[in-house]
């Protein structure tokens, strides 16, 4: 029986090119039918160093990376000093014939009589190609897609012919690769990661005003949604800060744009006074947050769910916020759009919380459906000329929304506290109501919050718990635990703020034990639920070394 | 057309005296005289005396936060190209809290008018040393003098080609209004520094020191605001004599021109286009 999934890591130095290789693989496995999972492994600096790119495929769709290596394409030694001891049986290594591959199943492929060093990674790519069964004229297609708009005609040529040699190369080798078979092609695919996916999930819902500064893991909505501003009509700036990419947002919401801003948690730590100012002058913005290990810098090209509380308490003073949390590249491309649409209804800060693992995690998904999707519509709702008062009392704390400069009605909004015309007041009556005004919204917010998703049964005497980015890996560790006879079910939460408890108490008091399982050392999750609906957490499982789970470290962890 | 009426006349917070009181004339003279209706502009604000200014006046108002003036106005106007925006903050605002908007504002050449009241110290918290405020003044904050060399915000704005620089005067209203109505015809970032006393908190830059000291640019000899070598000499005339006028100007292109989806109008009118959305994700496979 051919395998159920393969994985293939590239490892070398940043700078090699191997995010290139990884890239084309990815698309020209995607091309042959295949599903994939990409998760990529970097350090914080443009050339040397250790970085890894793997890809999962499989003719199943697939929703967690694992761990193993079945087939190692080794750009440098380092490679193989530290992933040798993650070979499965049966593994292949790539590497140079001048690198010293141990007592790994090594073919050492002749870099310098192939091509030379300056095509080291077409080589590879090529040899690989030929390992994985991919048709040579695709893979050249895909390559000369990926550099053709970089490069002259000739380096275009040398490198198809580098790739030719080493496809040609790979022919004549014995290895024993096992392969698992592709599926059917039912259709186009596109091959994305998470950034990319909010970014168009935000298009979609209707985005004109986008300002960021850059910031590792995050970079990538901004750059995507750069790509496309021209075609899609986005105005967009790379401030001078995060406090003014803020700021700028809200100034651009409050003009009638709908807004995002993007960026980590050191830069949200510079956003929180304007994410108070979004609640309290009730403008629209949405604030997408890739997290990254903190504190301070931390590790700045590594995963973890680390700022959930930071992202649920940052602002001074009180005022309602909702949370998406999406747990796969689909999901980031409808919580894009749904966080334009809840920032609008709610007039208020919506996060998206992702972390660098999934930011940066590429899978193959059908077009995503716009078939009954609509933009964000600013502005409307209550009286108007003289009488419009942008912050009127109402019972669900909305009140209507106007365009300054679209119509007769001035439009004031205020940082400071404000009566209903939006003027600065110093009633204390006032404040209170104005206050319970903006609290009120809340109630609102919550009634729509995305309950979180079952799978396995009802009964379970295990439920494995998590939100965000570890719903694959979860998902696929109770698979295998349930293949195995064990009553385990799972909980996913892709929205984590405001929570209702009335959609998920009764079916977690049934379970025999709740595990909650996130990217933190300090289980902030596990601690909400417990806040929020006073969920009794039997056990917690963490992570916190900058990687992402995988089904396997959970097993590890269940089982002692 | 739009009168003085339709500003409003609105009891402020200021105290009597204050030097805002006449920026606050200035203004509404100017956009009366600019044919600007309150609908049609919009004020930002930061945080302070002078960031109080636009509920002052009848108009759209963005006050938000201490510093922040400029982003927020920024936004709006890159969202609203048919907007007039506006920005009201003192100096602490605009050049202490909100130093690096400025100097990125200046750079970016957004379509803005920025007055900037400055008197030269904090009066909103009592009577601090602001960034223009002079060596050796003393307060209960720098109780042995400002230490610091002053910021020279009309200096910093011609020495960085800025679009236009003027500095105005608080205590002469018909030349600031003058001032205000030419910085709301500029295409491109605009900045008005108004010198303003402070009657409650700064001691030394007085209304009568301010009055011995500022002359009117083109009175006693021509002066060619294109003329960057000389507006960098005057603006570093800040002594016994102050100039007050257009000191720099040039036709750098505003930012907001470089976005041709502004020339069709408010963001918020146009219509997102799903058959390019569908072209958009295609280009993924």
């Amino acid at each position: 029986m051919p395998p159920d999934s393969m994985n293939l890591m590239i490892g070398g130095e940043a700078g090699q090119g191997l995010v290139t290789i990884g890239q084309v693989l990815a698309k020209a496995l995607v091309k042959s039918g295949y599903h994939i999972l990409v998760t990529q492994d970097y350090m914080s600096r443009v050339r040397g160093g250790h970085n890894t790119f793997t890809i999962r495929f499989s003719p199943r769709e697939l929703d967690s990376p694992c761990e193993g290596v079945d087939l190692l394409v080794a750009l440098n030694q380092q490679t193989l000093d530290r992933h040798a001891g993650e070979l499965n049986p049966g593994a292949v290594v790539l590497a140079d014939t001048g690198l010293s591959c141990g007592q790994a199943p090594c073919l050492g492929v002749p870099y310098d009589d192939l091509a030379g060093k300056r095509y080291l990674n077409t080589v590879a790519l090529g040899a690989s190609a030929h390992l994985l069964g991919l048709d040579l004229d695709l893979v050249a297609e895909t390559l000369e897609k990926a550099i053709g708009m970089k490069k002259d005609g000739k380096v275009v040529e040398e490198n198809r012919q580098a790739l030719g040699k080493a496809y040609e190369w790979a022919a004549g080798q014995e290895h024993g690769l096992r392969l698992p078979g592709p599926a059917k092609q039912d259709g186009p695919r596109m091959v994305l990661g998470g950034n990319q996916a909010i970014a168009l999930g935000a298009l979609a819902g209707g985005l004109k005003f986008l300002a960021f500064y850059p910031m590792t893991p995050s970079t990538a909505i901004a750059l995507t949604v750069i790509a496309h501003a021209a075609q899609m009509g986005v105005v967009y700036e790379q401030a001078e800060d995060e406090i003014a990419a803020v700021n700028m947002a809200l100034g651009a919401s409050y003009a009638g744009a709908p807004a995002m801003v993007c960026t980590s948690g050191g830069g949200y730590a510079l956003m929180t006074e304007g994410v108070s100012l979004a609640g309290m002058t009730e403008t629209p913005l949405v604030i997408a947050i890739a997290m990254r290990p903190g504190p301070a810098t931390g590790l700045p090209t590594r995963t973890e769910q680390g700022d959930l509380l930071f992202a649920l308490h940052g602002g001074h003073g009180e005022f309602p916020r909702a949370i998406l949390a999406p747990g796969s590249v689909k999901q980031c491309f409808a919580a894009g759009y749904r966080a334009l649409h809840l920032a609008e209804k709610y007039q208020g800060p919506v996060f998206i919380l992702t972390d660098q693992f999934l930011a940066d995690s590429l899978r193959a998904l059908k077009p995503f459906d716009l078939g009954g999707l609509a933009p964000v519509r600013p502005g409307g709702g209550g009286a108007s000329g003289g009488d419009y008062r942008r912050y009127e009392i109402t019972e669900d704390g909305i009140s209507p929304r106007r365009l300054p400069g679209m119509g007769p009605e001035l439009v004031v909004a205020d940082s400071d506290e404000h009566d209903q015309d939006g003027h600065i007041t110093e009633d204390l009556e006032l404040r209170v109501r104005m206050n319970h005004k903006r609290l009120a919204k809340e109630k609102g917010l919550r009634s729509e919050a995305e309950p979180p998703a079952f799978q396995g049964p009802e009964d379970a005497d295990t439920l494995l718990v998590s939100w965000g980015s570890s719903l694959g890996p979860v998902a696929e560790a109770a698979r295998r635990l349930r293949g195995e006879g064990q009553g385990v079910a799972t909980c996913h939460f892709s929205q984590v703020w405001p929570l209702e408890p009335k959609q998920f108490v009764e079916r977690l008091a049934k379970a025999g034990q709740v595990v909650v399982i996130e990217g933190n050392a300090t289980g902030q999750f596990a601690g909400l639920l417990n806040k929020e609906a006073g969920i009794k957490v039997q056990r917690f499982i963490g992570r916190c070394d900058g990687l992402n789970l995988t089904p396997e470290y959970i097993l590890r962890q269940l089982a002692s | 057309m739009a009168s003085i009426k339709d500003y409003g006349d609105i009891e402020t917070a200021w105290c009597p005296g204050c030097g805002n009181f006449s920026i606050r004339k200035a203004l509404i003279q100017a956009l009366v005289e600019s044919g600007l209706a309150p609908h049609q502009i919009l004020l930002v604000s930061g945080i302070g005396q002078a960031a109080k200014t636009p509920h002052y006046l009848r108009c759209n108002c963005f006050n938000g936060l201490h510093g922040r003036s400029l982003p927020a106005a920024t936004g709006a106007k890159l969202a609203n190209p048919e907007l007039r925006v506006i920005t009201t903050s003192g100096d602490g605002c605009n050049y202490g809290e909100g130093g690096n908007h400025f100097l990125a504002a200046l750079r970016r050449n957004v379509n803005l008018t920025v007055l900037a009241h400055d008197n030269q110290i904090y009066g909103l918290t009592k009577g601090q040393a602001s960034p223009t405020s002079l060596e050796g003044m003393h307060t209960k904050a720098q109780p042995t003098g400002v230490h610091s060399y002053p910021f020279n915000p009309v200096a910093v704005a011609v020495s960085m080609h800025a679009g236009f620089v003027a500095r105005g005067f608080a205590g002469e209203v018909e030349h600031l209004a003058g001032l205000i109505k030419q910085a709301l015809a500029h295409p491109g970032l605009a900045l008005v520094d108004i010198l303003q006393p402070c009657v409650s908190f700064n001691k030394l830059n007085t209304f009568q020191w301010y009055k011995e000291r500022v002359y009117k640019l083109g009175e006693v000899e021509r002066h060619d605001p294109a003329d960057w070598d000389r507006a960098i000499k005057l603006s570093y005339e800040f002594g016994d004599r102050i100039p007050i006028g257009v000191i720099y100007t040039n036709s750098r292109p505003a930012f907001d021109s470089y976005f041709p989806v502004l020339e069709k109008g408010p963001l918020a009118s146009q219509e997102v286009d799903y058959g390019v959305m569908e072209k958009v994700l295609e280009s993924y496979c």
